[in-house]
């Protein structure tokens, strides 16, 4: 048994299932609490990428140094997703939010292809090549093949977020808002919450998220293009479907697993089927678990 | 007369605006060679654009809850010209013959090119119909619809491929094939609710398409098929263009064959029972409908419809390949549904033509045509969310007794059913 | 057995018994819902289920009804004219419904976007036949079958009183007539026992009394059982022939109206609540 093929399967799906996840969160969230799929969300993720190229680029230009420039970068991606996330949410779906769930859902899909192709526009249709961001730590050298520096930079930032995320929603007071509007919108209201600032709130989180890993992973895989939006978009909504969409700590479990599955389908069996597999294997669990892993499942009271 | 205050929030929007996009749409970075472009123009453009269009935009808005408002106060709106026409017989009748003249005459008056988009229209058309049996009437929100359309286009490249099926028959079994698959995909997602029924039917119309793709020996992978005949007449040659009309009758015909169907479906015992379906599973199944059975009915009818326009898909572009029946198509078929208004059979037909229609007409923006087509969908759902025309349901109605001592049924269009009591 | 069950098991076919409900035992996880409850409705009688709020009445409904699968016991019904003692335990409702037991439900699920007539026309559904085939072709035993749908459920309305409704959409109708009308739409069902579940619910003083004479009516012309789940006290001594009372799961008493007023356990049970005369 191969061993060392092995851990670089392992630990390249926790790669993918940590990037996969911070794109999952902001799906999640905004369907917890308005029961939307955000299509445009892929887009967000996208167009944190590319906004950090572009500061990267004009940073590196002036000469600063690799770690002040992938902060700084990412920085700039986060803030300029986040106001992206938060003006998709006011012209695309607050108008909708008593309209037919259908209506709302085509409304994303329209915004989806409006971004995707107003970057396409603006910027190239060409592959850009993104700069390696994340140094290369000396202390990783001798499991470089398996295991590099960046994989480790994005798990660990991965992992950062989620512990701020859950902290947020635990324990600040807007998280507590934000559980009671996903709970029951109208009783929200009436008992005083900001239900537009919540909801906001949930765009602009769900966005940073995002162009976080939208930073990271162009960095890790060096390019970046007008269309990684949608893949990565559908891959992550399918992650957070599978740990049971609405759910945070099911994002992250659906796309770790979402991630595993892939690496080691890929690696072991074949790739070409490796979107296949993916849909498959979230095929499967759904029809054992209608809500997901960990999902809420809902039992209507009749 | 635009008061200050207007003035004031559309700087405050032309603004954010213009910082929103500074990025992408100022600078344009070469990462290789470390250049940097400034396109300040850019800037002003979004600028001012953003500026106008607020004063636009909330015009807009104002009108649209105005709208809202009345309807809540219980004024009724005008019932549209659309339901006027449609209720009145002797104004329907006509108005129907006369579109389906025109229909048939169109070939033969406008050319080859005009034909085609002509054709792709109709094709969406009856695509929608079908999606709106499972989504419209049933409520089962299907978004890997485009599988059932590779089936049938497959069904009839394949089996001419290997036994030399013709057109004729590789049509009606198409759709049954299809309809086939519908039960097989039905049968896993009968637990599912609402997203995740929608996930998991992206996921098989992408399996389908994946297992195309990669199965080389059964499906000769992304080189697709070539070379699939045309639909025959009785052996008459064709010439290209003659082929072509020929093949817009058949649409043609084909168009008005489903919209026949459906419409005979949606005012029966199993129209109404998917209405009672969509409306809430609960109570219709402790009415006595198997639910079972009426969700995997509306699959495999819906599906039919898409395995025949497949069909005819491969006939008409005489070769496939898995490129052509990616989520994007499901999606198409989606916005035709809901833009059109959904449920109404009007209007599908009204969303499938423009959805059609209108990006061919838009070609002359070309590149900008995708963008578009975007800021059009959200657009229409902003100001529109019922759809471009909004017709409610025709319910069944009941007239009370009359003199006449025989009952007697009449369905239109709408399907509404009159009964007078004997 | 009580004086009464002893009384039951008499000849007189009127007072045979069509639902017979033996040991029944519902648990969800660790919680027992329901624990070996007995219940019997005989034929033209008028039966009430009360008790506190939590004490498993609707799942009781939900039970009988196919929507749960009962963890242990037996629920048989004899349908008048039919073969006696069907166990129907973990049929889907569907079937039960068909078999002719139907429902009414504690927060209204009528089809809002249908009209009146459509919401009793599905009622009708189960017992129709006509399918795809029927759909498409419409031959002259489709198009009967549907006139006559139209006509019965017409029928139906005029006997719940509805008919000046009748081709208003559900979601229009003021809150005493939806109620009504889940009635309606179950009796169209032609069912042998009607389920009702808190049918008074939200009701003004007009509105219940009237609903009085309704299930009267039902239960006198069209010989349909009845068995309701209610927590309107007056209502419940006024209509019903006999009384089951539940709590925790648990059946606590049975007896007439007379009887249950007086009952110590009851009273206890309530803790407070008045049972008004």
């Amino acid at each position: 048994m191969d061993w060392d093929y092995f851990f670089e399967l392992l630990f390249g799906g926790l790669t993918r299932g940590s990037i996969y996840a911070l794109i999952a969160l902001g799906y999640t969230m905004v369907y917890g609490i308005i029961e939307l799929i955000n299509f445009a969300h892929g887009e967000i993720y996208m167009i944190g990428a590319f906004t950090g190229l572009i500061v990267a680029t004009i940073l590196s230009v002036l000469g600063l140094n690799q770690v002040a420039v992938l902060v700084l970068a990412t920085i700039a991606a986060v803030g300029w997703a986040a106001m992206y996330g938060f003006t998709v949410e006011k012209i695309a779906y607050k108008p909708l939010r008593g309209a037919p769930r259908l209506s709302a859902l085509i409304s994303a899909i329209g915004m989806s292809l409006f971004l995707s192709n107003y970057v396409l526009l603006a910027q190239t249709s060409d592959f850009l090549p993104f700069p390696s961001l994340i140094p290369d730590f000396e202390f990783m050298e001798p499991i470089a093949h398996i295991f590099g520096s960046s994989e480790l930079v994005i798990i660990i930032t991965t992992t950062v977020v989620m512990i701020l995320l859950t902290f947020l929603i635990k324990y600040t007071k807007i998280g507590k808002a934000m559980r009671a509007t996903s709970q029951d919108m109208r009783m929200a209201m009436l008992v005083g919450v900001d239900v537009n600032k919540v909801i906001s709130m949930t765009f602009i989180i769900g966005s940073a998220t995002a162009a976080i890993g939208g930073v990271l992973i162009a960095s890790h895989i060096g390019q970046i293009n007008f269309y990684i939006g949608f893949i990565a978009g559908i891959k992550a909504f399918v992650a957070a479907v599978l740990g049971g969409i609405g759910s945070i700590p099911g994002a992250v479990l659906g796309s770790l697993v979402l991630g595993w599955t892939e690496s080691f389908a890929t690696g072991y069996i074949s790739s070409d089927y490796e979107d296949v597999f993916a849909f498959v294997f979230l095929v499967c669990i759904l029809i054992f678990r209608p809500a997901g892993i960990l999902g809420r499942s809902t039992t209507e009271k009749v | 007369m635009i008061k200050l205050d207007e003035i004031k929030q559309s700087i405050l929007v032309s603004l954010w605006f213009m910082v929103l996009t500074f990025p992408i749409m100022v600078i344009r970075v070469n990462p290789i060679q470390k250049e940097i472009v400034w396109r300040w123009h850019n800037l002003l453009l979004v600028g001012i654009s953003t500026f106008l269009l607020s004063f636009l935009w909330r015009h807009m808005i104002r009108r649209k809850e105005l709208g809202r408002k009345k309807a809540e106060a219980g004024e009724n709106g005008d019932t549209s010209l659309l339901q006027r026409i449609a209720e009145n017989r002797r104004v329907y009748v006509p108005v129907v013959a006369g579109v389906l003249v025109i229909a048939i005459i169109f070939p033969f008056v406008f050319g080859l090119y005009q034909i085609n988009i002509m054709i792709s229209a109709l094709m969406f058309v009856v695509l929608g119909l079908g999606l709106n049996i499972v989504i419209g009437l049933a409520g089962l929100l299907d978004l890997g619809y485009v599988a059932f359309y590779a089936v049938g286009a497959y069904c009839y490249a394949l089996l001419n491929y290997h036994f030399g099926l013709s057109f004729w028959l590789a049509l009606p079994l198409g759709g049954l094939l299809a309809a086939i698959f519908g039960i097989i995909l039905g049968f896993p997602v009968l637990r599912l609710r609402g997203d995740y029924l929608a996930i998991v039917t992206l996921g098989f119309g992408e399996i389908i398409r994946m297992i195309l793709e990669n199965w080389n020996e059964f499906s000769f992978g992304p080189s697709g098929i070539a070379n699939i005949p045309r639909p025959s007449f009785f052996g008459i040659d064709f010439t290209v263009h003659s082929a072509t009309q020929f093949m817009y009758l058949l649409v043609l015909a084909l168009t008005v064959f489903t919209v026949f169907m459906v419409n005979r479906l949606q005012n029966s015992r199993i129209g109404r029972a998917w209405i009672a379906l969509r409306e809430d599973e609960v109570a219709c199944q402790a009415m006595g409908i198997d639910k079972t059975r009426t969700k995997l009915t509306a699959f495999a009818l819906g599906a039919t419809w898409a395995g025949m326009v497949g069909v005819i898909f491969a006939a008409k572009t005489t070769f496939v390949n898995p490129a052509s029946f990616t989520i994007w198509e499901s999606i198409f078929i989606l916005c035709v549904v809901v833009l059109g208004g959904m449920g109404s059979i009007v209007g599908v037909i009204f969303g499938g033509l423009v959805l059609i229609l209108l990006p061919e007409y838009l070609r002359a923006f070309s590149e900008y045509r995708m963008c578009v087509f975007g800021a059009v969908l959200v657009i229409m759902m902003v100001f529109r969310p019922g759809g471009l025309i909004q017709m409610p349901r025709r319910t069944y109605k009941f007239k009370s007794e009359s003199p006449g001592d025989t009952s007697h049924q009449v369905a239109t269009e709408g399907g509404q059913a009159d009964f007078a009591r004997s | 057995m009580s004086a009464l069950e002893t009384f039951l098991n008499t000849d007189s076919k009127s007072m045979e018994s069509i639902l017979d409900v033996k040991q029944l035992t519902m648990d969800f996880g660790g919680l027992r819902a329901l624990d070996h409850l007995d219940l019997t409705v005989a034929r033209d009688e008028i039966v009430a289920l009360i008790g506190p709020n939590g004490a498993g009445k609707t799942t009781f409904f939900n039970c009988i009804t196919g929507i749960y699968n009962p963890t242990g016991g037996d629920v048989l019904i004899s349908p008048p004219g039919k073969m006696s003692g069907q166990r129907i335990n973990g049929i889907k409702p569907n079937h039960v419904t068909e078999r002719g037991m139907a429902r009414t439900f504690q927060n209204i699920r009528l089809f809002q976007n249908m009209t009146v007539l459509e919401n009793v026309m599905i009622g009708r559904h189960c017992r129709c036949k006509s399918g795809i085939a029927g759909a498409i072709f419409r031959p002259p035993s489709t198009r009967r079958e549907e006139k006559q749908i139209v006509e019965d459920s017409y029928e139906v309305l005029e006997k719940i009183g509805l008919t000046q409704f009748v081709n208003e959409l559900a979601k229009n109708l003021p809150y005493g007539a939806q109620r009504r009308l889940e009635i309606a739409r179950a009796l169209a069902t032609d069912p042998f026992l009607l389920l009702l579940d808190e049918p008074a619910a939200g009701m003004n003083p007009q509105e219940t009394l009237e609903l009085d004479e309704l299930i009267v009516r039902i239960r006198d012309q069209e010989k349909v059982s009845i068995l309701l789940i209610e927590h309107d006290m007056k209502l419940v001594m006024s209509l019903s022939d006999r009384i089951y009372v539940m709590d925790y799961g648990k059946r606590i008493a049975e007896g007439t109206p007379e009887e249950i007023k007086n009952n110590p356990v009851v009273i206890k049970a309530y803790l407070g609540e008045d049972i008004d005369a």
